[in-house]
């Protein structure tokens, strides 16, 4: 594959993301009932609603950070079951930031950045620590390279999660409500490096209460309640005349702050 | 009271505290005397002390007989501290020949140097140890051993004292721990077989003496083996060593892989690393810094129990001891021989200790190593 | 962006990938453990195989059927009477009593020695916390082997009885062992141990009453002493209506040696000594952490809050010391009892020595070992077992 940065510039209809009729349960809680979503090459989606909807669950199911019990999920043509080339595949494919951005700390920012490309894809270190510092300069640190994650702030921990993640050259960019950790002078930063790669076209499925930058980037908005899906509709549709009652109760309550 | 307020711009003239002006006094005040009953203590140890100390340095020091034979020692009323100078070359180094000695006391300073640096956090890099261990081990191993390069061979039977603790004791670190990395793993894993075995694997060599174990090395592994197939009796001694060493240690190592947050492995899954891959780069080396002092700990404790062998018959420095005092003439002088054995063992556990100690403060501050 | 209820895939979107079943995690998940009860399984019976076989060759017996035959030697003490026309069953049975003998009396007095050497090591005192601090590192740095070693050639060299040592009136040191006076039975003190026993429960029941009443009535009643006085008064008080009656049976010599008391052999004199002075510096380390573990900010919000120091004791420090001391403290016990098989290098008949002779005398190593292995294994599960109650027990509850 060559040095390109994404994979499309904006949505060509090719199917990136597929979950048919997806249900997971942890024991006898059921996490996840009857999921379907498309999510096409290059659209941006983001996902919200009330603690324990379910959210975090579906995108770790993408990843097989969580198993589903119950239909199917297909990335990028490939299904998503307990087969291991299968869920290797994928990860190549998919990069995730968390919540708790889960830096090495053992490891200097560039090793950090430069691990998975030398382990996975078996580049050379010299080919990946380029890549690692063109991805720092990306997300606008790269003179932090040689720093160790606990010599950063919060926004710039995460800065490095998301250029970690970038270096592998991702397809498809998953965040797991990226900003609720930091403190709030530091959200704009990270918000400011998903919007630019939103604008270049990289998929994303993004978990968030942010709902400027959902306005700003989102090609679809998706709110969950209870495990499942309410409704999905584009942001001028949903923030002005949601189709359902709980989708309102839930931005009158978000909105308000 | 002035209307204005003056604002203070002379230095204030600072009086000192009201108390004793004597540093030696206030710190006896407050470290000694600073209650009644701590008032009554110190007095009792310090009685204590002034009786009993003045007569264990004459005995030690003062009227000790520092050279010469047992009969100057029987005459003497001190210590006799003789008895090490006339005898430390069998204590320290078993039956090994008296000219070869030279051998041992080489591999012995290449040894402790190769800990030194092994203890160094500027060398904890496998790139680094793994040369450096393979190079000590073949260096003493060669020494010991001889058979090559113009040394005269030597039979493991005869290696005795000093050097068959080091040898006992690398023995059971070297082959432990890697036994003990992979008990921990498998006893954290998610598959019911093979947690199981481990778990029982482990409970039960934890449960019973090291002594029984040493039993069982040497009167039960000859009979695991084929017609013919035979087993050095110190390498026998050794796995089972290795082998207890390795349960104790593996517990040590689980709490440390407990402590690893979910999210790293996470992470590292999510970038797509494999399970050995993750575990070598990312939970291990945090593991195991962070259990680091449990695992020195049980590593002194390795070096002690190298003593049980006494019970089987190898000559380690303690057994040789006890064998070189059954001399009739010297025989009364077992304290003093006793006490030479015991600062051996001391220093080297003892400096360990301190190491851990210091270790367990690096950690505290958060020293990058 | 669709959100059909499709119910699968159309034909054209079939997903591409992997789909055999050598990949499939729960495949290798299953195949792993498969494996490694295979090759346990076929290790133990090749190890079970050359066993038979070479125990054969060597015309050893195999079986239990030792356990009822004539053992044929002596031991040297045992706390119930046994002879050499006694079975090797049995044999190591009073193995097993005089390992239970070491290990209770080492427990007891190493938890004293050892709470005692904790507590000064955090004293403020100096003198006293440098004491402690000395026979700590002295006595951990040191191999447990070397210092029953070393107590047991002291005992050897004590003098002869006519010249022992007298500590004390009544009781003598010697190379023949330790004897000090015991009183003499007596049927009266079947009563006092009676009433020692009420008097416990006297004192309990005084507490929970004094504790019901301070929660009705907010009233606080000092229950320690009275309890204490409960318990030590109720039994002398017995014994004095009976008459006090006390006769002590003083070792005297006669002949060469010393003729009643309580004599305890040199052996286990040694023995006792040795583990008990060891594992009292562990356990000293173990009472010194837990106390230092409490952190000091709860003592200070206690005695802001105006509790008394007995108070701060008995609720804030005590639980949460003992929390962290007992599980570590109860695997010292578990390892004292261990070391107590060293009575086989002096000569003190425990388990592992009456087994490592039957051992010698029968041939038959594995059972011999077995048997002992069992019997601390046994040992080791019942003290675990315990400990996981008391952990569960005052587990502190967490979110």
């Amino acid at each position: 594959m060559t040095d390109t940065e994404t994979a499309a510039t904006e949505p060509d209809g090719a199917v990136a993301i597929k979950l048919v009729d997806v249900n997971k349960w942890y024991g006898n809680f059921q996490a996840l009932r009857d999921v379907n979503i498309d999510v096409k090459r290059g659209e941006r989606v983001v996902v919200c609603g009330p603690s324990g909807s379910g959210k975090s669950t579906m995108i770790r199911c993408i990843n097989r950070l969580e198993a589903h019990q119950k239909g199917q999920i297909i990335v990028d043509g490939i299904e998503l079951t307990d087969n291991l080339k299968n869920i290797e595949a994928i990860r190549s494919e998919v990069g995730m930031v968390f919540q708790s951005f889960n830096l090495f700390p053992h490891m200097s920012v560039i090793d950090n950045l430069t691990l998975a490309p030398m382990l996975v894809r078996k580049m050379p270190k010299a080919d990946a620590e380029q890549l690692a510092l063109k991805y720092l300069e990306r997300v606008q640190i790269p003179e932090q390279a040689y720093k160790y994650p606990g010599q950063l702030s919060g926004g710039q921990q995460q800065r490095v999660a998301i250029a970690r993640s970038l270096c592998m050259q991702p397809r498809i960019m998953l965040f797991d409500e990226p900003t609720s950790a930091l403190d709030p002078e530091m959200i704009k930063e990270v918000l400011d490096v998903m919007v630019e790669l939103a604008e270049e076209g990289m998929t994303m499925i993004v978990v968030t209460h942010e709902m400027g930058f959902a306005k700003t980037v989102a090609d679809t908005m998706i709110f969950m309640d209870n495990a499942e899906i309410v409704e999905i509709a584009a942001p001028d549709v949903f923030f002005t005349n949601p189709a359902s009652e709980r989708t309102q109760l839930f931005l009158n309550q978000i909105l308000t702050h | 009271m002035n209307e204005t307020a003056t604002p203070v711009t002379k230095p204030r003239h600072t009086e000192p505290p009201p108390i004793e002006k004597v540093a030696a006094l206030r710190w006896m005040r407050e470290n000694l005397f600073n209650s009644p009953l701590n008032s009554m203590i110190t007095v009792l140890l310090g009685l204590g002390l002034v009786f009993a100390l003045p007569d264990f340095i004459r005995w030690g020091l003062v009227q000790a007989v520092w050279s010469g034979n047992h009969e100057a020692c029987r005459a003497g009323a001190g210590a006799c501290w003789a008895v090490v100078g006339e005898k430390h070359r069998p204590m320290l180094f078993g039956v090994y020949p008296y000219e070869e000695h030279w051998r041992l006391i080489v591999a012995l300073v290449v040894y402790l140097s190769v800990i030194a640096a092994t203890l160094t956090p500027m060398f904890w890099k496998v790139k680094i140890l793994a040369p450096l261990w393979i190079g000590n081990l073949a260096v003493c191993l060669t020494l010991m051993w001889g058979g090559i390069l113009g040394l005269s061979p030597i039979d493991t039977s005869q290696w005795g004292g000093l050097p068959l603790t080091m040898v006992l004791f690398t023995g059971t670190v070297v082959f432990g721990s890697p036994l003990a990395v992979l008990l921990a793993l498998g006893r954290r894993s998610h598959l019911p077989g093979i947690k199981s075995v481990c778990v029982v694997f482990i409970e039960s060599l934890r449960g019973v003496p090291l002594i029984t174990i040493l039993f069982v090395a040497v009167n039960v592994f000859p009979l695991f083996l084929p017609e013919g197939l035979e087993f050095d009796k110190l390498l026998r001694v050794m796995a089972g060593m290795a082998i207890f060493f390795a349960c104790y240690q593996a517990e040590v190592i689980r709490g440390g892989l407990q402590a690893i947050p979910r999210g790293q492995i996470e992470a590292a899954e999510a970038l797509g690393l494999s399970y050995w891959q993750l575990m070598r780069r990312i939970v291990l080396p945090q593991a195991l810094r962070i259990c680091l002092p449990g695992l020195v700990n049980h590593i002194i404790a390795a070096f002690k129990n190298t003593s049980f062998v006494l019970i089987i018959g190898l000559f380690d420095i303690l057994t040789a001891t006890t064998a070189v005092m059954e001399d009739p003439v010297w025989r009364i002088f077992f304290v003093e021989a006793y006490l030479f054995v015991a600062v051996i063992y001391f220093s080297f556990c003892f400096a360990l200790s301190k190491y851990s100690q210091l270790v367990e403060r690096w950690l505290n501050e958060g020293r990058r190593f | 962006m669709a959100q059909d209820a499709q119910s699968g895939p159309a034909l054209e979107d079939q997903p591409k990938g992997d789909t055999s079943i050598l990949n499939s995690m729960a495949f290798r998940g299953i195949a792993y453990q498969v494996l490694l009860a295979v090759c346990v399984v076929l290790g133990g019976l090749y190890l079970y195989i050359n066993v038979n076989a070479n125990l054969d060759r060597q015309g050893i017996a195999t079986g239990w059927g030792f356990v009822t035959e004539n053992a044929g030697f002596d031991i040297g003490e045992s706390p119930i009477p046994y002879d050499s026309e006694d079975t090797y069953g049995f044999a190591l049975w009073i193995g097993v009593l005089n390992t239970l003998r070491v290990a209770v009396v080492g427990i007891v007095l190493a938890t004293i020695l050892g709470v005692f050497m904790g507590i000064a090591r955090t004293s403020r005192n100096w003198l006293l916390s440098k004491v402690a601090n000395v026979y700590v590192e002295v006595c951990r740095n040191v191999p447990v082997v070397l210092h029953v070693l070393f107590w047991a050639t002291v005992v050897r060299f004590l003098p002869a009885p006519r010249q022992a040592i007298i500590p004390f009136d009544g009781a003598y040191l010697m190379n023949r062992g330790v004897v000090f006076p015991i009183p003499n039975e007596h049927p009266a003190y079947v009563w006092v141990g009676v009433a020692f026993v009420l008097g416990i429960v006297g004192a309990v029941v005084l507490g929970r009453w004094a504790q019901r009443r301070r929660e009705l009535t907010g009233q606080y009643i000092p229950t320690f002493w009275w309890g204490l006085a409960i318990i030590i008064g109720l039994p002398l008080v017995v014994w004095l209506v009976q008459g006090a009656p006390l006769s002590w049976n003083v070792p005297t010599l006669k002949g060469f040696n010393f003729q009643g008391g309580l004599a305890l052999s040199p052996e286990y004199a040694a023995l006792v000594v040795g583990v008990t002075v060891y594992t009292g510096a562990f356990i000293a380390e173990i009472v010194r952490a837990g106390i230092q573990a409490v952190p000091h900010g709860q003592i200070e919000a206690a005695r802001a809050l105006g509790l008394r120091p007995g108070f701060i004791m008995r609720y804030i420090t005590m639980p949460q010391a003992l929390r962290i001391i007992v599980p570590p403290t109860a695997s010292q016990f578990l390892s004292l009892t261990k070391n107590s098989s060293l009575g086989v290098l002096i000569g003190y008949p425990d388990l592992v020595n009456i087994g490592n002779t039957t051992l010698n005398q029968t041939g038959q190593a594995v059972e011999a070992i077995a048997i002992m292995m069992i019997v601390y294994l046994s040992i080791s599960l019942t003290i675990s077992i315990a400990m996981n109650l008391y952990n569960r027990l005052v587990a502190i509850k967490e979110r």
